[in-house]
């Protein structure tokens, strides 16, 4: 069969697409979920009509794209059976726990809830409907959290035993599975980005508006909002990459090596900035790099010894036999890279923009603006400077909104590619994987549907975003001003129009 | 009891809500076609499901996930095996969730009049396709003795299989016209009797069909009671909503639906998916589920996890307890 359309490559290839493209609704999804319920919050405790203006603005994009990232998840789950029964047969035991706990404690949760914050403006008290986008919220982060242990179980499978008889792992140590060190480093790491996610999505767009000068309080706050979540969110996944990274190594020498495109183990191992190299001869014709750098990435010591690709491979063939044990080189080099330098690049022009627009200034005294100005970039006394640094700034801000989409895609593409030939790392190679009573056809149709379904969705909903960012926060009404006292509404007028409708 | 019966009968319960849940919110999606005489009708329709169809679906999630957990190899094999169907109702899905979510995210009405014609057809075919799939699972498919399932697309169109699904999709469709008769306020709350009692009718006909073929092939004394539990109460769901008894009418005609899945269940067990090749290469509860370990901690979970699903999920039917009608949506966006 010709390799390019074998079953397995085609069901790799869909569960990439598929993946990725879940992937891109997920930590806005998370983010946004968090930042509604905080300027909820702040509504429901200042009464300030700005917060629920932005309340309601934030609140409807977040919609657009939970509704994408909910019909997404439905494909990731049920790929597993279809594409993956060989998979789904050897792990069940134990990948299959967490995927239902995420069902029965977080889905249920979120969409419940989210249906009640929809449609409950009118129907419940402000404070027990704030309380549900909190719930939500809570429910995004369990969901992750589970779904994350499972993904960990793959990268570094910890409590179970082979069963020789049925040819299956089986489950020991379920706590272990949802403790274990990959667990908690992978979920912080990939909350943290979720966070710098929504953090530049949130001041990308404001500032669209700022350099327009529109919608002045409502976008001033959520520029602010904005920044300090990215730049916390941009810290911390700085600092749980880091950590991840250390675990990596211990646990997948492998992708560390491939990462950095370090053929021959060296001590003190340097970091590659940039490399190009021959796969088949198994070393790199140009190279630039800090020496050291990437011994204290593994190991926080700048001269201690990384192994490289080549003696991990003929490690790795010495335990589990003759094969090439080595990942695709060039996409984890290059993915890894491409993963920082997205996210740190928003990162930066976060913190740059947060310093810019800090209220306490020593520089420029009189660049100070009120709340319902655009805020100036107070780093020169010149006025006319800091207008046009200003609009710079914008520039830069709405450009890199969707930076962070591009690392979150890089790192997912990285971690799950780094980690070939295996699917559960050292225990169950892809190639064992796949189902093997699905046809090559089969695998096709359904990945030609889902990549065009994707695609044209793709262009409904990036319409749709567009749309509601340029229409900006709505106008308060008459109800919004007056939320119900009691649950289920009053019954003052029973001929009412709904607060929202479908 | 084993644990692995345990499951057998969770996964069983969990089916049931799914279909008691989806079940009404796949009727009122086909009846905006059918029910609705304009656009406004339409969109109250659309609305008594608007706050609980995302909650609803997400008892299919947990039932797939926890087949994944407590019977890797059921699920392996059904997934694999009914690979076109699924693909096909996850389409329906998919594009089902983004219609009712962006339907009034634009004002032009060509956008509006495409997302309902997608609200219809994507709750049509899974309420048929579910139908077929079950009526599938309990006849037995070609299984191999590798749990493998080696019959093609066409094995899975049958006579029973079709009858299956036209057996969900008319229960499906009656249980939304009580639904709307419960929901709705006005003249579309009548004419959602009249046609919720026509709809009834040919449920009756087509189910008990199904119900004794069934029965006759492969039942045994309790599978027997949970068909006379089915037939009552689609009888006692008709005579309801004849006597304009709404709520009684939904009760039962929920009542109906979870009496057939229960029936379907009970005569696969021990069986999960029986092979029409050889009794040999059955899946059953024993051969296709996890270890014992996980189905214990799966159980604390579902114990703890489960009644405070239905109370906040209860909770929600209760805020959203009032009928609405064609006044209570407002006009522009």
């Amino acid at each position: 069969m010709d390799l390019a359309l074998a079953p397995e490559t085609l069901a790799r290839w869909q569960f990439g697409i598929t993946t990725v493209y879940h992937f891109l609704f997920v930590p806005l999804t998370i983010s946004l979920a968090a930042l509604v319920a905080g300027l909820e919050t702040a509504w429901v405790r200042t009464g300030k009509d700005k917060y629920l203006k932005a309340t309601k603005f934030w609140g409807k994009l977040f919609l657009i794209n939970i509704a994408m990232g909910v019909v997404t998840g439905i494909v990731q789950e049920f790929q597993f059976g279809m594409n993956w029964s060989d998979y789904s047969r050897f792990v069940g035991d134990i990948f299959g726990a967490p995927l239902a706990f995420e069902a029965l404690i977080a889905f249920f949760f979120e969409s419940t809830f989210v249906g009640l914050w929809i449609f409950g403006w009118d129907k419940l008290p402000k404070k027990i409907h704030c309380a549900c986008i909190w719930m939500v919220s809570l429910g995004t982060i369990l969901s992750s959290y589970f779904i994350l242990a499972a993904n960990s179980w793959m990268q570094h499978p910890v409590g179970y035993r082979l069963n020789k008889a049925t040819g299956r792992a089986e489950l020991t140590d379920f706590w272990r599975v949802l403790t274990q060190d990959t667990t908690l480093v992978v979920v912080f790491h990939t909350l943290t980005a979720a966070f710098l996610t929504g953090g530049a999505f949130m001041v990308g767009v404001a500032a669209i508006h700022l350099r327009r000068k529109k919608h002045i309080p409502v976008m001033r706050t959520s520029l602010r909002l904005g920044l300090v979540t990215l730049v916390i969110g941009g810290l911390l996944t700085a600092v749980s990459g880091d950590s991840l990274g250390k675990v990596m190594f211990k646990q997948q020498p492998m992708k560390m090596a491939a990462a950095e495109a370090l053929w021959d183990g060296e001590k003190p191992a340097p970091f590659s900035i940039f490399a190009v190299g021959d796969v088949a001869k198994g070393h790199n014709d140009v190279e630039i790099s800090v020496p050291g750098v990437l011994s204290f990435l593994a190991d926080n010591n700048f001269s201690s010894y990384v192994p490289g690709i080549n003696d991990v491979n003929k490690a790795e063939q010495q335990k589990f036999g003759p094969g090439d044990y080595r990942p695709n080189i060039p996409v984890a080099f290059w993915g890894f890279r491409w993963m920082i330098g997205f996210g740190m690049t928003s990162f930066a022009i976060g913190l740059v923009g947060l310093w810019l627009t800090r209220k306490k200034f020593m520089l420029a005294p009189g660049m100070r603006t009120g709340e319902d100005e655009v805020p100036n970039l107070v780093l020169f006394k010149s006025t006319a400077l800091g207008t046009r640094l200003t609009k710079w700034y914008w520039f830069f801000a709405v450009w890199t909104l969707g930076f962070p989409l591009i690392a979150n895609s890089w790192g997912w593409i990285f971690t799950e590619m780094g980690r070939q030939p295996w699917v559960v790392y050292g225990v169950l190679r892809t190639q064992d994987a796949v189902s093997p009573s699905v046809s090559q056809g089969e695998v096709l149709t359904s990945m030609i549907v889902f990549t065009l379904l994707y695609a044209v969705l793709a262009v409904v909903e990036v319409k749709l975003l567009v749309k509601y960012v340029k229409a900006g926060p709505p106008e308060l009404s008459e109800a919004d001003l007056n939320p119900p006292t009691k649950i289920g509404g009053d019954d003052r007028d029973p001929d009412r129009p709904m607060a929202f409708s479908y | 009891m084993e644990l692995h019966d345990v499951w057998f009968v969770l996964i069983a319960v969990l089916w049931i809500g799914y279909f008691f849940l989806e079940g009404f919110d796949f009727g009122i999606g086909i009846l905006t076609k059918l029910l609705a005489r304009d656009r406004p009708e339409k969109r109250v329709l659309i609305n008594t499901i608007g706050p609980v169809w995302d909650g609803n679906e997400v008892w299919l999630l947990t039932a797939g996930g926890a087949t994944f957990a407590a019977f890797p190899e059921w699920y392996a094999t059904l997934f694999s095996g009914f690979y076109l169907p699924l693909l096909v109702i996850l389409v329906c899905l998919i594009v089902r969730g983004v219609a009712f979510e962006y339907r009034a995210k634009r004002p032009e009405e060509k956008w509006q009049r495409n997302w309902e014609q997608a609200i219809f057809w994507t709750s049509l075919i899974p309420a048929f396709l579910w139908g077929v799939a079950f009526a599938n699972i309990v006849r037995g498919v070609k299984i191999d003795a590798h749990k493998e399932y080696v019959g093609t697309f066409w094995d899975l169109l049958n006579p029973f299989s079709i009858l299956g699904g036209l057996v969900t999709l008319a229960l499906f469709t009656f249980h939304g016209a009580v639904f709307a008769s419960l929901k709705t306020l006005g003249d579309i709350r009548e004419r959602a009797r009249v046609l919720a009692l026509k709809l009834g009718l040919v449920t009756a006909v087509l189910a008990l069909g199904f119900l004794v073929w069934t029965q006759a092939s492969r039942g045994d004394t309790k599978s027997l009671v949970a068909m006379a539990v089915a037939v009552l109460a689609l009888v006692g769901a008709i005579a309801a909503i004849k006597a304009g008894r709404e709520g009684w009418s939904f009760a039962l005609s929920g009542i109906t639906i979870a009496a057939a899945v229960a029936m379907l269940f009970l005569t696969l067990f021990p069986n999960v998916m029986p092979s029409s090749l050889n009794g040999a290469w059955n899946l059953t509860v024993s051969n296709a589920s996890s270890s014992p370990y996980t189905l214990k901690i799966m159980t604390w979970c579902a114990g703890l996890a489960t009644p405070l699903v239905l109370v906040y999920q209860g909770w929600t039917y209760w805020v959203f307890r009032k009928r609405i009608g064609t006044k209570n949506i407002a006009d522009a966006h």
